[in-house]
């Protein structure tokens, strides 16, 4: 079921936006260097853009539960797929926000760049490929079901809480560091040796640290589940395939 | 399971988009031409447009030995932790010193701008520490700086440079549009021994091929060439070669 969607307009208009647009898009990630200035301009407006169709695509995909949202509640398959969404929509959102040079001029060279990306790694691309694989196993090796949706749940709840840590980690010291890169003291002196930031970082690379550990367990988890599915699940009978027949046949 | 049935699209534009959908090569086409439009209209022009490296006085191709370091510092990812580009922020040019100019890395055969400073940027770093620094924070980083995360690279001191296809270095950089004379090249591995042993009787041919390079032992034993003493002659010469006292930034408003 989670496995199909509709809107092919839409999503043909997403797909063809986001790849012309795109190519625009790559001076954001060097605002305020040497590069001339009208180049960095033009990136940081093709990026802004792109919110446009990122979110055109994400609405697209939510909208397809349309009437069927009570399938969250008992489907942990379909809510991985779901939240990634919700990751892809929340990182193309940020996208845009980062590449406005003057906030490209405190993320850039930062944790906060970090962040970004692993929101879009871990909770938009990571997500939609475990819904995918949950998906795909039990087809391909034609089992009836998944080994334990239970494992799945526990996945899903164990690595949300990995990126949740993650980023909000990349966060707090992208910006802090990014600020105290630039403090200055009542006197104009610049308030931080380097070494310093290098230093304040350290309790939020040990929360990035566990993060990280926490959404591998949950890829762990799937290891187990899907393999455990492919060796011991049951097979789909071949009567389950069979063509419906009417139940009632009329008296002849 | 239950499928979502897709509505038959009615005969329109959309009907007529199938043959993305089922031709790769067609699909490959068609993004090969959407995608070409941003990159004729956005990078080509920074190839043709003369105000994209700004003229400066001082800068030289990377010496043999320099370049040695170099390809020593991008082997063990420096990069991935070390920015080579000062913006032009008020914070950065009184940390780092005067912003970066294109023209300064226009002999970087990839660039070494970098995307995140987890260490602090290297761009003007020549000069700033002395060699017998520059040697013990590789060995130890923590030896000079308690707090640092550097991860430390004793084994460069302790490794011979291999430098018998330093002429193929040189060369494969002209490729790429680095003025190396047929001179240079034929003398590549000459003058990285000149420039890594005291009173070599070459240095001064070296000088002559190599405005301001500067030839002395870096890793503290004259009598073996290391790779220590290829990454500190490279660490030195960032961001020397340019001499700001003279730089006329109004020249080059673009």
């Amino acid at each position: 079921m989670p496995c199909s969607s509709g809107g092919t307009a839409l999503s043909i208009i997403h797909f063809w936006a986001l790849i012309f647009i795109y190519i625009w898009a790559g001076p954001h990630h060097l605002h305020y260097t040497a590069l001339p200035d009208w180049a960095q301009t033009l990136g940081m407006t093709f990026s802004i853009m792109l919110w446009m169709p990122s979110w055109g695509g994400m609405i697209n995909g939510i909208m397809t539960l349309s009437g069927a949202w009570d399938k969250l509640r008992t489907d942990p398959v379909l809510r991985l797929m779901v939240v990634s969404l919700a990751f892809y929509g929340m990182s193309t959102f940020e996208g845009p926000l980062m590449s406005i040079k003057a906030v490209n001029s405190l993320s850039h060279y930062t944790d906060w760049t970090i962040g970004h990306v692993h929101s879009g790694a871990l909770g938009w691309v990571a997500y939609i490929s475990f819904g995918a694989i949950y998906c795909l196993v039990p087809w391909l090796w034609n089992r009836k079901e998944l080994y334990s949706l239970k494992l799945v749940n526990w996945h899903f709840w164990i690595s949300t809480l990995g990126i949740v840590l993650y980023i909000s980690a990349m966060w707090v010291s992208g910006i802090l560091q990014g600020l105290m890169w630039r403090a200055y003291t009542s006197l104009g002196f610049l308030e931080y040796s380097f070494i310093e930031t290098v230093a304040a970082m350290h309790p939020f690379y040990v929360i990035r640290a566990l993060g990280g550990a926490l959404f591998l367990a949950g890829a762990l988890i799937m290891v187990f589940n899907v393999w455990m599915t492919i060796t011991s699940g049951e097979p789909e009978s071949a009567q389950d395939n069979a063509p419906l027949q009417p139940r009632l046949v009329p008296a002849e | 399971m239950t499928t979502i049935e897709h509505k038959a699209p009615r005969k329109s534009l959309w009907s007529k988009h199938k043959i993305f959908e089922t031709n790769s090569i067609i699909l490959v086409i068609g993004v090969l031409l959407v995608i070409s439009v941003g990159g004729l209209v956005e990078i080509a022009p920074l190839f043709y447009l003369k105000n994209t490296i700004e003229k400066v006085e001082g800068m030289r191709p990377y010496t043999p030995l320099e370049l040695a370091g170099r390809a020593i510092y991008v082997r063990e990812g420096c990069y991935n932790c070390h920015s080579q580009m000062i913006r032009p922020l008020r914070d950065e040019v009184e940390r780092y010193g005067h912003y970066s100019l294109a023209a300064e890395s226009m002999y970087d055969k990839p660039f070494q701008w970098g995307s995140k400073r987890t260490g602090p940027d290297l761009a003007r770093v020549g000069g700033k520490y002395s060699d017998e620094w520059q040697r013990a924070h590789l060995v130890d980083p923590r030896s000079l700086v308690p707090q640092s995360i550097m991860p430390g690279y004793p084994f460069l001191t302790k490794t011979e440079l291999r430098f018998d296809d330093i002429a193929d270095d040189l060369r494969a950089n002209r490729g790429g549009g680095v003025p190396y004379t047929d001179e240079m090249i034929a003398q590549a591995a000459s003058d990285l021994r000149a420039q890594a042993t005291p009173d070599h009787p070459k240095t001064g041919e070296l000088e002559s091929r190599y405005p301001k390079v500067q030839a002395r032992d870096f890793d503290g034993d004259p009598t073996r060439i290391t790779e220590a003493d290829a990454l500190i002659a490279y660490l030195q010469v960032l961001g020397t070669l340019v001499d700001f006292k003279l730089y006329d930034n109004k020249a080059n408003i673009r």
